[in-house]
């Protein structure tokens, strides 16, 4: 057992920050990140269901993918028009998932997700939007988060004139609703392709971040492990990537995924009203738009687009509240019963070695 | 303080000028407003180009043109103001004018219905820290994060419109719906309140039974159609108000200010009929307004006259509860409205619209009527903001309660021997304001120009419709009018902000500091 190990870095266990100090004694800053991340339920549910959705999405359909050509394994692409299929009370093109075992059809059948006015398998438009979708945050993801990182840290690390210069110019872009940026990027360069708006998106979606680095490193800049590399003879170029940004690491990954999380929804929003992607591709906001005043006689062509939308959010929402707390030393986590059990028992075993 | 402010004011003008500009060049430079007319084979198609290409001055490269524009808006300065014309020739003043109104009516209610609900559930949430309760709200405010508007709106327009109108023609609650609803607010109050398994039980029982037993009330009375409250329950509510307002105010151990709000309620069940008959015969705002000029007034008295010492908490709570008193009659008259409501042109018994500001059918001059019709036409929009913005408030109250509950003043208000009421109310929730107050403010400067897709979805003609149009129409002057108004108010915001900071917290000081 690892109790031993723990046990020889045991500084203090009085006072009442005890439990909380047994868990984490003799481990190193990564690892108690790592195990306070692990132990959040929510976030590793969310990630392991995230991970499962993107696999799932983007095996769907037939894909290209940085030149590497690839089948999906669902039977139809979203340019198929397959005949549209009537269900029992007069509509057409109903959904034919069942998840009912005992409804004798139990599986997907034709068309999980129905079809849409001309026949398209929705389960595939479904699918290429929530791609659409996820390629958009992420493509946001790196691109806001890269550029605010850099930005953020120049910012930070050098003050004086460049500061001053960067942060005017962070406050130009502030001033400017995320949502007008979007339409008016969107409206003009939407039919791009996705790629290209998420790109353009990306551009403009880094203000808060670079802000929240900034702060970051103006605090970190004085601490006494920046200075005793400074006097060592290091670079700044090794005091900024080697000294600094690994302890400001934590924020900037929060608080990109929560950027990401609201990418997909200024994404959705822009496709809904017309400013995002446009009509031959596909996206989830595209969808819901189109088949909004549809949804009282066909509202699955409206649940499962939105269902797709809200889970991907929410796992994001849910993963950065996992890293959240576990880069936060402040946050302690809830003591159980188990957890007392466990400090009891390693004190028992040190008094015993003493 | 002046030094400070006047430097900031500066600086704003510096980055409005700035992103202006950036606005302006970025919009003219991303598409050209006469492509239609110059592919255009119709034979007037020329002269119609050379008459927007002169309407629109787009002879003039867009940076100059920018100096153009820029010296309309200062001529606001010699009472000259010009926005420009918009594409159809209206003033954009006159646009912004009947525009603006509507966005302030669309997003009051629901920022304050969402800030009072957030900071509710946060500061509960936080006090009742890992427990069922917390983690259900939490989850829920999650999901409301993660939600689409136009989807909830969709969703919203179905179930609280269509739905609850066909409901309404046969208004009598089912007994599947009175289990579902009874079960929520039985989960809801027993995970506040109750700490252990076998009190959760408990208190989940008596809430079940007690809502069924309300709802089955409800229905044999058959108050949806004809719903009021009546004088008993306004003395039952007022006193539960007196009562309630006490316990957080002053603590319920302030016999003064309980006695106070007690003859306010007393003196409210006296003036129901009175007060009714007041508004049935003469009903304006401006008589609602007197009206509660004098609550206040006679609070005002009655607290001076039942308290001898330490009176000015014990006014506050009359006044508080007071008002809140007023509010129930104020309901009650509302409520009276329905039935004649549902009666009128164009409502055709289906009272909750799922479009528009406002019923262009609707003949009734009678004040409570029209009153009616607006609380209709904003209830969806509203819930749909509120949910949507809430579960910000909630996650960050409840972060900083948390915080402050671990601060050392809170450590040290216990060890005095304050109680729990006190110590909450008056140590906790005074600092967790703080850093809310000013979210609040830049919020609410955000939420101006935010609501574009609300206004779509519900049809409402706000900002947000004129942003929409402005940018598919290539309406430069449009646009730029919209983003003057929301731009300002957000840097304006953030500096408001920044003072309320330093006002509220006297250990933060701006300005370098001296």
């Amino acid at each position: 057992m690892a109790f031993k190990r723990k046990n020889l870095a045991i500084k203090e266990t009085t006072g009442e920050n005890a439990i909380a100090n047994l868990e984490v004694a003799g481990l190193s800053q990564r690892q108690i990140v790592l195990k306070r991340f692990i132990h959040h339920r929510g976030a590793m549910i969310s990630l392991f269901t995230l991970l499962f959705l993107i696999l799932f999405v983007f095996s769907a359909l037939d894909n290209s993918f940085l030149f590497i050509h690839y089948r999906g394994w669902w039977h139809y692409s979203i340019n198929d028009t397959p005949d549209l299929l009537n269900c029992k009370n007069g509509a057409i093109g109903c959904p034919t998932l069942s998840l009912n075992p005992f409804s004798g059809k139990f599986g997907l059948g034709a068309h999980p997700f129905g079809q849409d006015n001309i026949g398209h398998d929705y389960f595939a438009l479904v699918m290429r939007g929530a791609q659409r979708s996820l390629l958009v945050t992420f493509i946001i993801g790196i691109v806001a988060g890269t550029i605010g990182t850099v930005v953020g840290s120049v910012a930070g690390f050098y003050r004086g004139i460049v500061d001053n210069v960067l942060m005017r110019f962070v406050d130009f872009l502030i001033t400017i609703p995320s949502i007008i940026i979007g339409s008016v990027v969107g409206y003009h360069f939407g039919n791009l392709g996705i790629a290209f708006l998420a790109l353009y998106l990306g551009l403009f979606t880094w203000t808060g971040l670079s802000r929240l680095v900034r702060g970051e490193f103006l605090t970190l800049r004085e601490r006494e492990f920046v200075d005793a590399a400074r006097v060592a003879g290091a670079s700044n170029r090794r005091i900024i990537f080697k000294h600094i940004l690994p302890n400001a690491v934590g924020v900037i990954i929060v608080s990109v995924t929560l950027l990401m999380s609201g990418a997909i929804l200024l994404e959705t929003a822009l496709s809904y009203l017309g400013f995002g992607v446009v009509a031959p591709d596909v996206s989830l906001g595209l969808l819901i738009s189109n088949y909004q005043d549809a949804f009282t006689t066909r509202p699955w062509l409206f649940w499962y687009p939105g269902l797709f939308i809200v889970t991907i959010a929410l796992t994001i929402n849910f993963i950065g509240d996992g890293l959240r707390d576990a880069f936060d030393p402040r946050q302690r986590r809830r003591i159980t019963k188990k957890d007392r059990a466990e400090a009891t028992r390693i004190k028992k075993e040190r008094e015993s070695l003493s | 303080m002046i030094a400070y402010i006047s430097r900031r004011l500066g600086a704003l003008l510096v980055i409005l000028f700035g992103s202006s500009f950036l606005l302006y060049n970025l919009e003219s430079l991303s598409g050209d407003p006469t492509e239609s007319l110059r592919l255009s084979l119709d034979p007037k198609a020329k002269y119609q180009l050379v008459q927007l290409i002169n309407q629109l001055d787009l002879n003039t490269p867009a940076p100059l043109r920018y100096f153009k524009w820029l010296r309309g808006i200062l001529g606001g300065f010699t009472g000259h103001l010009n926005f420009g014309m918009t594409r159809d020739m209206h003033t954009v003043t006159s646009q912004l004018a009947g525009a603006i109104p509507t966005t302030i009516r669309l997003v009051t209610t629901s920022a304050l219905v969402a800030l009072v609900l957030g900071l509710m559930l946060g500061i509960a949430t936080a006090l009742r820290q890992y427990s069922r309760f917390d983690y259900a709200v939490t989850f829920f405010s999650f999901l409301m994060f993660s939600l689409p508007i136009f989807w909830v709106a969709v969703l919203l327009k179905e179930f609280l419109a269509i739905k609850f109108n066909n409901f309404l023609a046969h208004p009598n609650i089912s007994v599947t719906w009175i289990i579902i609803l009874s079960v929520i607010s039985a989960l809801f109050w027993s995970g506040i309140i109750a700490r252990e398994s076998k009190r959760f039980l408990q208190i989940f029982g008596g809430v079940f039974a007690l809502n069924v037993a309300f709802l089955e009330l409800l229905n044999a009375i058959h108050w949806i159609e004809n719903p009021r409250l009546g004088p008993v329950v306004i003395l039952l509510g007022s006193v539960g108000i007196a009562y309630g307002v006490t316990a957080l105010s002053t603590g319920i151990e302030n016999r003064a200010a309980l006695k106070a709000s007690l003859t306010m309620a007393a003196i409210t069940t006296v003036l129901y009929y009175p007060i009714d008959w007041i508004f049935k015969k003469h009903s304006s705002g401006f008589v609602i307004f007197i009206l509660a000029v004098l609550t206040i007034g006679t609070s005002v008295l009655v607290g001076l006259a039942l308290a001898k010492i330490d009176r000015r908490p014990v006014i506050r709570t009359t006044i508080i509860s007071s008002l809140l008193m007023g509010f129930l009659i104020l309901l009650d008259r509302l409520m009276q409205t329905w039935k004649l409501y549902l009666s009128q042109d164009g409502v055709y018994g289906r009272p909750i619209p799922t479009i528009g500001q406002s019923d262009p059918l609707l003949s009734s001059t009678d004040y409570w009527v029209n009153t009616m019709d607006r609380v209709t036409h904003i209830i969806l929009p509203t819930v749909a903001l509120t949910l949507i913005s809430f579960a910000g408030y909630v996650r960050f109250s409840r972060g900083t309660m948390l915080e402050v509950l671990n601060q050392d003043y809170i450590r040290t208000a216990r060890a005095k021997g304050l109680n729990e009421r006190t110590v909450i109310m008056r140590h906790a929730f005074r600092n967790t304001l703080i850093p809310i107050s000013t979210i609040v403010v830049v919020d609410l400067a955000g939420i101006i120009g935010g609501a574009i897709i609300t206004e779509r979805v519900f049809g409402w003609h706000g900002m947000g419709t004129l942003f929409n149009q402005a940018i598919t129409s290539f309406d430069l002057n449009l646009l730029m009018g919209v983003f003057a108004v929301t731009a300002t108010l957000s840097v304006l915001a953030n500096l408001v902000a920044d003072l309320l900071y330093t006002a509220l917290d006297p250990r933060i000081r701006v300005g370098g500091g001296k």
